[in-house]
């Protein structure tokens, strides 16, 4: 009850920031909050592994990239008017959002697959090591890929286009941002209500109950891992576009790392956990940062307290341990 | 490909492949025996090399810049496995994931405070300054061949120290049934603090012994530990001697592929492309290499558990 409670004050204050923005005249916050909204998205898909499906996956980052550079290849051959590919037929760049993120998905969600098949063959440690592996196997590769960069990475000039919006305007942007993190939080909510949800939830308590009634709970858990790429990649193409820039930073595991914190500050396996971590991440960093250039030195201090001694993150802290939907 | 190119190739895999070890070792001997995933190793290898650049900068002496990097990298470690690790073994991973990704953040930027942005540099010896012939007419520099020679030495004398003496003893048991040796009077924190000591002292070693051939900066260390899983995740976790295989598989890999790759490429591709691509493949040449053994072995060569 506290906790629905929490998420709708959550997304009123979402809705309502960019009014609030211009009206104490700061249009340059609304900016920040779309970093926000953006890094929300990308934490939602991890959380979709991470909490309920208990797979502790410490290479995110590469998908969030995967989602970057679909973004930057597509656009970037747009701009430059030539082909990605001219044969067996040809290929055109494009400037158009919604065709860039079915991309991003795309691409993600099959290397989710790839990786995910690998992975999971082993369980527990052995599983973060490996993807935080394979998530480093996709930043050197980045950084060798001259043609797309190379460690410099891709700039674009003007931000993609979504038809009847002018993704320029600060305001606008921000807006198509949080519709899309609202569909997919209300599709996170459809999911874990779902059979597929319940399984995968019975799957990370006891995988050999699972196995009883003749589920299998690798395949439940690879199912999740796929979906959750496939949302951080979506995230990805939007913080692409929202710097309009993208670069091998965003596959390597610091990024990892940051969107794993974003969870577990917010809190894991709740909806809004991602959401609560990713406002309060941007917030310390917008305010911390202001004061001092050392200011991960607070965070890590910070994400220590909590870890040993707030386990479950704000929402857990506001909604109280474990009542849960 | 002329023979000594090959050979001095060789040696620089091998040369990789035991910095590597020294830090796999340490990761493995914690996991083994405290059930521990230490993302902060990376973290003690570059507390290390500070040391190291700092005491060398001050004194002159590159062994007392050695001892120091060990040193202050053991006593870190032992700093935070009293303050911090200690309350993370009966956590689940995650847990211990946060934690140890919270101390890399406290170490780097706590190290860029005191230190500053930019690298400092380590020299090499004197006595350890220039090439060296060896057999064959081969030339190769002097150093790395004493790290190559450190490097076993010290694979040497920790699978004695496991096998002989009686903290070895401890350890193995530890690794087996912690209850059980805390029952027969065994202090097993103490255990826990020492075992960690020693991890922390060699990823130290590692440090200052890199440094000097490398520059010392912050954030030196995360790549070295991601490929220490990677030997680790080959090796097997908890087996000294998956690490050292492991580490050496991997040093040789990446070192040859770099080399080679583009070459066979050029096989049945023209120059340029065949550059990139032999760089794109030779970046991810140690990641297949893991990919194929976790198909082959999902708990790695030597590993008994999962």
């Amino acid at each position: 009850m506290r906790e629905t409670l929490t998420n709708l004050v959550l997304l009123i204050a979402l809705v309502a920031f960019p009014a609030w923005a211009l009206a104490v005249d700061e249009p340059f916050l609304i900016t920040l909050a779309t970093r926000a909204v953006i890094l929300a998205l990308a934490a939602v898909g991890l959380n979709i592994a991470l909490g309920w499906g208990g797979l502790v996956s410490l290479g995110h980052a590469a998908f969030f990239g995967i989602g970057g550079y679909a973004m930057g290849i597509l656009a970037s051959h747009a701009q430059g008017y030539t082909p990605l590919t001219e044969w067996p037929f040809v290929i055109e760049g494009t400037k158009s959002m919604p065709v860039i993120w079915l991309v991003a998905v795309a691409a993600s969600a099959l290397a989710a697959l790839g990786i995910g098949v690998l992975s999971l063959r082993t369980a527990g440690v052995y599983f973060i090591m490996i993807t935080l592996a394979f998530g480093q196997m996709l930043y050197y590769f980045a950084i060798s890929w001259t043609a797309y960069g190379g460690e410099d990475g891709l700039s674009i000039y003007v931000r993609n286009g979504f038809p009847g919006l002018n993704t320029l305007v600060p305001v606008q942007f921000y807006g198509l941002c949080l519709a899309v993190l609202i569909l997919v939080l209300a599709l996170n909510a459809a999911l874990i209500r779902s059979p597929f949800g319940l399984a995968l939830n019975a799957a990370r308590q006891s995988p050999e109950r699972v196995r009883t009634v003749g589920l299998d709970p690798r395949r439940l858990q690879l199912a999740a891992f796929v979906l959750s790429g496939a949302i951080t990649g979506l995230a990805g193409a939007l913080f692409a576009d929202l710097n309009r820039f993208v670069s091998p930073s965003m596959l390597s595991w610091q990024m990892s790392g940051e969107i794993m914190v974003l969870v577990i500050l917010g809190g894991a396996a709740r909806l809004f956990g991602p959401v609560a971590g990713a406002i309060l991440f941007v917030v310390l960093e917008h305010v911390l940062g202001g004061i001092s250039d050392y200011w991960h030195v607070f965070l890590g201090a910070l994400l220590l307290l909590i870890v040993l001694f707030a386990r479950g993150g704000i929402v857990g802290l506001i909604a109280g341990r474990r009542g849960g939907p | 490909m002329p023979l000594a190119l090959l050979a001095e190739q060789v040696l620089n895999g091998l040369q990789f492949g035991v910095m590597l070890f020294l830090m796999a070792a340490g990761l493995t001997l914690i996991f083994g025996v405290m059930g521990l995933i230490n993302l902060a190793h990376g973290s003690l290898y570059m507390v290390g090399a500070f040391a190291a650049a700092a005491v060398a900068g001050a004194t002159g002496s590159f062994l007392l810049a050695l001892a120091a990097a060990m040193t202050a990298a053991a006593l870190a470690g032992a700093l935070v496995e009293l303050l911090v690790i200690r309350r993370l073994y009966a956590r689940d991973h995650l847990d211990q994931v946060l934690a140890t990704f919270a101390l890399i953040l406290i170490f780097s930027e706590g190290t860029r405070w005191l230190f500053g942005s930019f690298p400092l540099y380590l020299d090499i010896p004197a006595a350890l300054k220039g090439p060296v012939t060896l057999p064959g007419g081969i030339e190769y520099p002097r150093y790395r061949l004493a790290l190559i020679g450190i490097g076993l030495a010290v694979a040497l004398g920790l699978g004695l120290l496991i096998t002989r003496t009686r903290l070895g003893i401890r350890i193995r048991a530890g690794e087996n049934d912690r209850e059980m040796i805390a029952a027969l009077g065994v202090d097993i924190s103490r255990l826990y603090t020492v075992v960690f000591a020693l991890g922390a002292g060699l990823a130290g070693l590692a440090g200052a012994l890199v440094g000097a051939i490398q520059s010392v900066q912050v954030g030196m260390g995360e790549p070295v530990l991601i490929l220490a899983f990677v030997v680790i995740v080959i090796g097997g976790i908890g087996s000294i001697r998956g690490a050292l295989v492991g580490a050496i598989l991997v040093g040789l890999t990446d070192t040859l592929g770099g080399v080679f790759l583009p070459g066979f490429f050029r096989l049945f591709l023209d120059p340029a492309s065949a550059a990139s691509v032999g760089a794109s493949v030779a970046s991810m040449a140690i990641y297949i290499l893991m990919a194929a053994v976790l198909i082959w072995r999902p708990t790695g060569l030597y590993g008994a558990r999962a």
